[in-house]
C-alpha cells in the first residue's frame, strides 16, 4: 500500500519552521514510516513540475509557511491547494502575517529604496535595483512581482487548518501530522492547539498575584528578572494572557515574556488591541502625566501587540496618510 | 482565521448606518462613532436631546454600560467599518459607577492613540472625554468639535479597502509590479 502524500513548502519565512520539523527528533522517522514527504524544496530536491506531475487532491495535505507577498508564492500556494485535500498554514506568518507581515508599516516603494539605495552597507552608489526584466546575455531574466503589502496564506488560498507558532512546537505538529494520516479530521478552520490562553499552562502562573497591577513596564534587557516570579508581576510586557497555549511556555521557561506568536484564542478578532486592552489595565498610574510616561515605556506598541499579526488585523497596515480634504500625500 | 472573523461587530444598525453613507459625498461629512458610558455621558446625550440643543450629525452613539467596557477592538472595528473618528465618553475621573472603569478606559486610550498613531492614523481621530450626566452642553459642545476638526482633517482612508481576501483571489487586486518605479541604471551582478 501507497503511504499518504504531503508536501512542506515556504514562502515569505525564515526557515524556523522547517527547523521545527526537524525538531520532531525520533518522531520524524516515525513521520516519515506514516507519510511520503513529495515536495519540501528547503529538503528534498523535488522541484515545481514533480507537483504539477500530480492528480489534483493526491497529497493528502500540504503544510505551508511563510507570509504571502509575490506573485510567485501566491503561484505555487495556488498550485499546492489544488493538489492537496487539506492545506495546513503552518507557523504564524502563514496564519497571522507573523514577523514578515510588520513591513505592512512602511509601502513597498519605501522598502525597496531603503534595501536597494540607502542601506548603509550597500556600495556607494548603489547601482543594483531589482527589475521585472532584466537582459543578460542568456536572454531575458524576469522576477516575481512583489506586491504592495504583506498577506496572510488565507487571504490568497482556501486554508483548511491553522497552526501557529514561530515555529511551530514539535508536539503539535506531531499531534496535526497524525490527525491527518488518520483521518481523525477536525472541523474545517479549525486551529491545530489549545483554545485557552498561555497562563493555563505557564510554570510561573502559581506567582501571579490576584491582582496584578504594574507601576512601570520594563524590557528584558533593563534588568535581571525573577525566573521564579511571574513575568508580568515584574512589569514586562509578556502577553501570555492574550495568548493561545500549546507551547508549554518555552519562552518564559528561558526568562523570557511571551511575545504572542501563537496568535488568539478564538474569543478574539484582532488580537494586538486585545494584548494592549490587557497590558494598559493593570497600570497602577492614574492621572494623565504618569498614564503618558508609562505609556511611552513602550517604545514600539505595534511591534509589541501586532509582532505577528499585523497583516491579519483589522487595520492591517500603516494608512494613507491624509491632508486636507482626503488628499492621500 | 474563518472562525473568528466576525466577532468584533458593530451593532447591525451601526453597521447599516455607516453602511449607507457616500463617501463621495461633497463637502466631506465625517462618520464619528461614539461610545458613550450609560450612567453618565449617555445620559448626557439623552439630557442634549431633551433640552433641544441640536448638535452634529456626525455621532453614532453606541452605549456601553461603563467607558472601561470599551474594548479596543471596538475603537479598530469602528475605523475598519468607515468610521472617520471615535468619540468615548465617561464619567469624571472619581465618579465611575464602578469605582475605576473610566480609569482603565483612560489607560488603554493613551497605548492604543499611540499604537494607531504609529499605524497612520492621526491623535484627533481617537478622543476621551469626561461628560458627566448634567453636561448636556459638553456633549454638544465635544460633538460639534470634533465633527468640525475631522471635517478639516478628511475621511480616514485605510491604505487596505483595496485589499479584501475575494478580490484577491478573484486576481484585481492593485499590486503594481516593481517594474513601475523609476530605478537607477541596474546591473547584473
Amino acid at each position: 500500500m501507497t503511504k499518504p502524500k504531503v508536501a512542506f513548502y515556504w514562502c515569505a519565512s525564515c526557515g524556523g519552521c522547517e527547523e521545527a520539523v526537524v525538531d520532531l527528533d525520533e518522531d520524524l522517522l516515525a513521520a516519515t514510516s506514516l507519510v511520503d514527504v513529495v515536495f519540501w524544496p528547503v529538503a528534498l530536491d523535488f522541484k515545481r513540475e514533480d507537483v504539477e506531475a500530480l492528480e489534483d487532491g493526491e497529497l493528502v495535505a500540504s503544510f505551508i509557511n511563510g507570509a504571502v507577498r509575490t506573485s510567485e508564492q501566491e503561484e505555487m500556494v495556488a498550485l499546492l491547494r489544488r493538489k492537496s485535500q487539506a492545506v495546513v498554514a503552518f507557523g504564524s506568518c502563514a496564519v497571522l502575517g507573523g514577523i514578515p507581515g510588520l513591513a505592512n508599516l512602511y509601502d513597498r516603494e519605501a522598502i525597496l529604496s531603503t534595501v536597494y539605495r540607502e542601506a548603509p552597507s550597500l556600495e556607494v552608489p548603489a547601482t543594483t535595483f531589482p527589475m521585472k526584466q532584466t537582459r543578460v546575455d542568456e536572454g531575458e531574466l524576469s522576477l516575481p512581482t512583489l506586491w504592495s503589502s504583506v498577506c496572510t496564506l488565507d487571504d490568497v488560498i482556501d486554508v483548511d487548518y491553522y497552526l501557529p507558532g514561530c515555529a511551530p512546537p514539535p508536539r503539535l505538529i506531531w499531534a496535526a501530522l497524525s490527525a491527518l494520516v488518520e483521518g481523525r479530521l477536525p472541523e474545517k478552520g479549525a486551529v491545530l492547539a489549545p483554545d485557552v490562553a498561555l497562563c493555563s499552562e505557564c510554570p510561573l502562573s502559581a506567582t501571579k498575584p490576584e491582582k496584578l497591577s504594574v507601576s512601570r513596564f520594563r524590557r528584558p534587557h533593563e534588568f535581571l528578572a525573577d525566573p521564579e516570579l511571574c513575568l508580568l508581576a515584574q512589569g514586562l510586557v509578556c502577553l501570555g494572557p492574550a495568548t493561545r497555549a500549546g507551547c508549554e511556555a518555552v519562552c518564559i521557561a528561558g526568562n523570557m515574556p511571551c511575545t504572542g506568536c501563537m496568535g488568539p484564542t478564538t474569543r478574539v478578532t484582532d488580537y494586538g488591541a486585545k494584548a494592549l486592552s490587557g497590558i494598559a489595565s493593570l497600570l497602577a498610574a492614574d492621572d494623565d502625566a504618569d498614564i503618558t510616561a508609562r505609556t511611552a515605556e513602550i517604545v514600539d506598541p505595534v511591534g509589541t501587540f501586532y509582532r505577528y499579526s499585523l497583516p491579519a488585523s483589522l487595520l492591517r497596515q500603516r494608512v494613507g496618510e491624509t491632508v486636507g480634504n482626503g488628499a492621500i500625500k | 482565521m474563518p472562525d473568528t472573523a466576525g466577532l468584533v461587530k458593530l451593532p447591525e444598525e451601526m453597521a447599516a448606518a455607516l453602511a449607507t453613507d457616500d463617501t463621495a459625498k461633497q463637502p466631506f461629512a465625517p462618520t464619528i462613532v461614539a461610545f458613550f458610558c450609560t450612567w453618565c455621558t449617555y445620559t448626557a446625550a439623552d439630557m442634549a436631546g431633551l433640552s433641544r440643543m441640536a448638535y452634529s450629525p456626525a455621532i453614532r452613539v453606541v452605549r456601553l454600560m461603563c467607558s472601561g467596557r470599551l474594548d479596543p477592538q471596538f475603537v479598530v472595528a469602528a475605523f475598519r467599518h468607515g468610521a472617520d473618528g471615535v468619540l468615548i465618553g465617561g464619567c469624571h475621573p472619581g465618579d465611575c459607577h464602578y469605582q475605576e472603569g473610566n480609569y482603565k478606559a483612560l489607560r488603554r486610550v493613551a497605548l492604543l492613540r499611540s499604537l494607531l498613531g504609529q499605524l497612520g492614523i492621526e491623535p484627533q481621530r481617537l478622543r476621551l472625554e469626561w461628560i458627566s450626566a448634567s453636561e448636556g452642553e459638553k456633549v454638544q459642545r465635544v460633538c460639534n468639535e470634533m465633527a468640525e476638526q475631522l471635517r478639516e482633517l478628511g475621511p480616514l482612508r485605510l491604505g487596505s479597502q483595496g485589499l479584501q481576501a475575494e478580490q484577491v483571489q478573484n486576481g484585481h487586486q492593485e499590486y503594481l509590479s516593481i517594474d513601475t518605479h523609476d530605478p537607477v541604471e541596474a546591473t547584473t551582478p
